[in-house]
């Protein structure tokens, strides 16, 4: 017997040694994204977190380190918005929990309910260098639901949430009238949305009074709007005709909403008044088709907004059907190919991700404190033809085929 | 047949070629890395054109540039042929109706918009004939078309690849299995009833094929004409091409039976899971057209799609092609459907010839294109750089000898990237009965 437990003591720390052994990440380059990128560099890490960053000759490895060694080294990468665990790989009714399609204004489905982090496609993701995803309930309603930020790779499950409530899911423009009856159109949308944030507002104004036997009962859709109005919980607005846009911005202004941009394909018809508000930008997939609400969307429009001095970041977006999900990685890639600097594609799926989703404290770049997330490219990692050769998430050397 | 009208058909079909007939002086592109496809790339090579075909290809030096030619410099450029897409959804055409689930008479030609923009944007992705086929939503969805991207093409008639459209064979015929054709009678509703009415419907065309052959010429003894029976005879006779969907492991190997039975010549397409019966196609002999998805799943079908396919299939020695399935994938991004190929382990030879004269051979076309050789049609693209790499522009795409896109006019340019109202974006898939793509 207690020889069993001696044995299964030593099991549990091999197991620990193996999970969290110390590593040291030799690349030619390092891509730390929080300054300039190192040349022959060095990543130690100490458990789950980065211990030191720096060039080979100015850090020790320490003896017992596991080297790994590559060539392009950068942060695990970001999908600022994403429907992936929600969304699932087979499209069939059991695993597509991104829409509810009972009521076109829904704000109170959290995202954590439904959120399968064993669907194949999270993996796969992971498998192409996506460490952290910003996920939840799909465009498509007037409030679809909440948004969620996870890891893509986990241990049990409750170690992936980074962020159980990130956002709620608003939709402005065409598509939502083939979800619902109601609304019909853009318009009377709009007029919905606001009557809900001013019963919302009322609900607030009920609670707040002193008198318990007058307060309203609970109700979970009133909640969520509140916290919304409140600026505890961001807005964030698929919107891609420029009028749809603009509609979010009155909403936003009305309504004190704290608003992140999504989508924004017509972006480049209202730069002054994007410029005005400076609201935090989630693009659409580079490689969107240009079909619906995108049908004006262009290979360039990253480019152009960074010309224009915006910062955002790039999404995977919402997809029905064939490919299941679109990867962050290949939508950044044909930015940069059409025209949106390396550093600055690198970034949108990274540190300005990160910073787009309050994260930035974890991860996002490569610096000490943070997760030690990271992926380690043969070769440039916007090529086609390069690959993705090793993944490491908290620490963990999690993939390590090219693919 | 009524004469009157064949007429305007003929009357058009002569003019076509009237006026590539027009003499010109030769055009000569000089520098450039020309890529043949049918033999090793020429690092230094001078490609000569004129009247639509390609005159002569070779090396600096080696090969003599005639006197009167004009001379392009296009030095530090990538020449190779356009490419050939073996399967997309562009044009705004459609097929079948919710009739029936098999339609062997029914023409996508006769529902094609020359003048849609999807055309533009095979263009600007270097596309210089495509197979525009009906949807996956039937058993047999129709006949496909062959077409090439001609320079202002105003009619169907302007773009199609045959001459005579009433004489010849312009297309192959669209046949799906799996579960894009399933749906509620008159559709199938399984697997085995789908190849149980292909089988009985061929069955119908063998016994029509033998009553044509038992009148022997006699007008008398022939049977009453009837265009799906005809059509199937082509089939029957291997002179119409079977393009047939086909994702599952299982069902690529239900294709591959019904080829057996019937002798038709067969192109799979998507073949998602091939990887998995590669073997059984190599023996069997059958091309394979594939896509390339960002990731897999959808449906269930193609949930082991991956981007290996080319590299097994090519292992095997499957002969490989790869497709947009446009609006699947863009028209714009068939190079790189074909790059990500590469990535997964295909040999960059072998790659290359799945952009062109791969598919050229499965759509039976490669005696006129799919590659760079003395008289063969002058379709090439001009390329910045290696085609493989994502920071490589197509900058022209030229067809039977006329530049139909370059980049550095702004009106093409447009095509490139998109923009405000650059594409209509109303049609996506409106004409599909049951299922999709």
């Amino acid at each position: 017997m207690k020889n069993i437990f001696t044995l299964s003591i030593v099991t549990v720390l091999v197991s620990v040694v193996t999970l969290y052994s110390q590593i040291a990440v030799k690349g030619k380059t390092i891509y730390t994204m929080s300054g300039e990128p190192i040349q022959n560099g060095v990543i130690l890490i100490k458990d789950n977190k980065i211990e030191q960053v720096g060039n080979e000759n100015q850090i020790t490895i320490p003896d017992g380190y596991r080297i790994i060694e590559g060539n392009i080294v950068t942060p695990g990468l970001i999908d600022a918005h994403t429907v992936v665990g929600l969304s699932g790989i087979y499209n069939y009714n059991h695993d597509q929990e991104q829409l509810e399609k009972s009521d076109a204004i829904q704000p109170e489905l959290r995202a954590i309910d439904a959120y399968n982090k064993n669907d194949k496609l999270v993996d796969y993701l992971l498998s192409l260098g996506v460490t952290t995803v910003h996920t939840g309930h799909a465009p498509g309603a007037l409030a679809s639901g909440q948004t969620m930020i996870v890891k893509t790779h986990s241990e049990s499950f409750t170690d992936y949430v980074i962020d159980s409530v990130s956002m709620v899911a608003f939709t402005l423009g065409s598509s939502i009238r083939s979800n619902y009856e109601k609304p019909g159109t853009r318009s009377k949308g709009v007029a919905m949305l606001r009557q809900e944030f001013l019963k919302a507002i009322e609900y607030g104004e009920k609670i707040s009074k002193n008198e318990d036997d007058k307060k309203p009962a609970r109700d979970l859709r009133m909640e969520t709007l509140l916290k919304v109005l409140n600026g505890e919980i961001p807005a964030l607005f698929s919107v891609n005709h420029a009028v749809d846009i603009m509609a979010a911005l009155r909403l936003a202004e009305e309504f004190k909403l704290k608003l992140v941009l999504d989508g924004v394909s017509e972006a480049y018809l209202i730069i002054d008044e994007l410029k005005k508000y400076n609201f935090p930008i989630i693009l659409h997939p580079t490689m969107v088709r240009t079909y619906g609400d995108y049908k004006n969307a262009s290979f360039e429009t990253a480019a152009n907004l960074h010309k224009a001095g915006f910062k955002f970041a790039l999404q995977s977006g919402y997809e029905s059907y064939v490919p299941k999900t679109r990867v962050v990685l290949f939508e950044a890639a044909m930015a940069n190919a059409y025209g949106l600097p390396f550093e600055n594609a690198l970034a949108s799926i990274t540190i300005d991700a990160a910073e787009l989703l309050g994260i930035s404290n974890l991860v996002g770049s490569l610096e000490p404190g943070k997760d030690a997330d990271i992926v380690i490219f043969d070769n440039n990692p916007f090529e086609y033809t390069s690959h993705v050769c090793k993944v490491i998430v908290n620490g963990k050397l999690v993939k390590e085929e090219c693919f | 047949m009524n004469s009157s009208r064949t007429l305007p058909y003929i009357f058009s079909v002569l003019i076509i070629p009237l006026c590539i007939v027009a003499q010109e002086s030769p055009k000569a592109f000089t520098g450039a890395k020309i890529i043949p496809v049918s033999g090793n790339p020429i690092e230094n090579g001078v490609i000569i054109i004129q009247n639509g075909k390609i005159q002569s290809v070779g090396s600096t030096g080696v090969i003599e540039i005639p006197s009167d030619a004009e001379v392009i410099d296009v030095s530090g450029k990538v020449i190779m042929p356009g490419l050939v897409d073996t399967h997309s959804h562009i044009g705004e055409g459609d097929g079948g109706d919710k009739s029936s689930t098999t339609h062997p008479d029914v023409r996508i030609l006769d529902a094609i918009d020359p003048k849609s923009d999807t055309f533009k944007k095979a263009i600007a992705g270097g596309i210089t004939t495509v197979n525009v086929m009906p949807g996956s939503g039937h058993l047999m969805g129709g006949q496909t078309v062959y077409l090439k991207l001609r320079k202002d093409a105003n009619t169907i008639n302007d773009m199609l690849f045959c001459d005579d459209v009433l004489n010849e064979i312009c297309g192959g015929l669209k046949m799906a299995n799996g579960t894009n054709s399933l749906g509620k009678a008159p559709f199938t509703g399984t697997r085995s009833k789908s190849a149980a009415v292909i089988r009985q419907l061929f069955i119908k065309a063998q016994e029509y094929q033998k009553k044509i052959i038992d009148a022997n010429g006699d007008p008398d003894k022939m049977p009453k004409r009837d265009i799906e029976m005809e059509t199937l005879v082509e089939v029957l006779e291997g002179k119409r091409i079977v393009h047939h969907h086909t994702h599952r492991a299982d069902d690529i190997m239900t294709v591959l039976r019904l080829k057996d039975e019937f002798g038709f010549k067969v192109v799979l397409h998507h073949v998602s899971e091939g990887w998995k019966v590669a073997k059984e196609i190599a023996d069997a002999d059958v091309p394979c057209s594939i896509i390339m998805i960002d990731s897999p799943g959808g449906k269930l079908e193609a949930v082991n799609l991956i981007y290996k396919t080319g590299a097994e299939l090519e292992k095997a020695g499957v002969d490989v092609a790869f497709h947009t399935d446009d609006w699947i994938n863009d028209s714009r991004l068939l190079i790189r459907s074909a790059a990500f190929g590469v990535r997964a382990g295909m040999s960059e030879r072998k790659a290359l010839e799945s952009l062109t004269l791969a598919g050229a051979r499965m759509l039976g076309l490669d005696n006129r294109i799919g590659s760079l050789e003395t008289s063969k049609d002058a379709d090439f693209i001009i390329l910045s750089g290696d085609p493989f790499s994502i920071y490589t522009n197509i900058e022209q795409t030229w067809v039977e000898g006329e530049k139909v896109f370059d980049l550095s006019d702004p009106e093409d340019y447009k095509y490139h990237t998109g923009g405000y109202e650059i594409f209509r974006g109303d049609f996506q898939y409106t004409h599909f009965c049951e299922g999709v793509e």
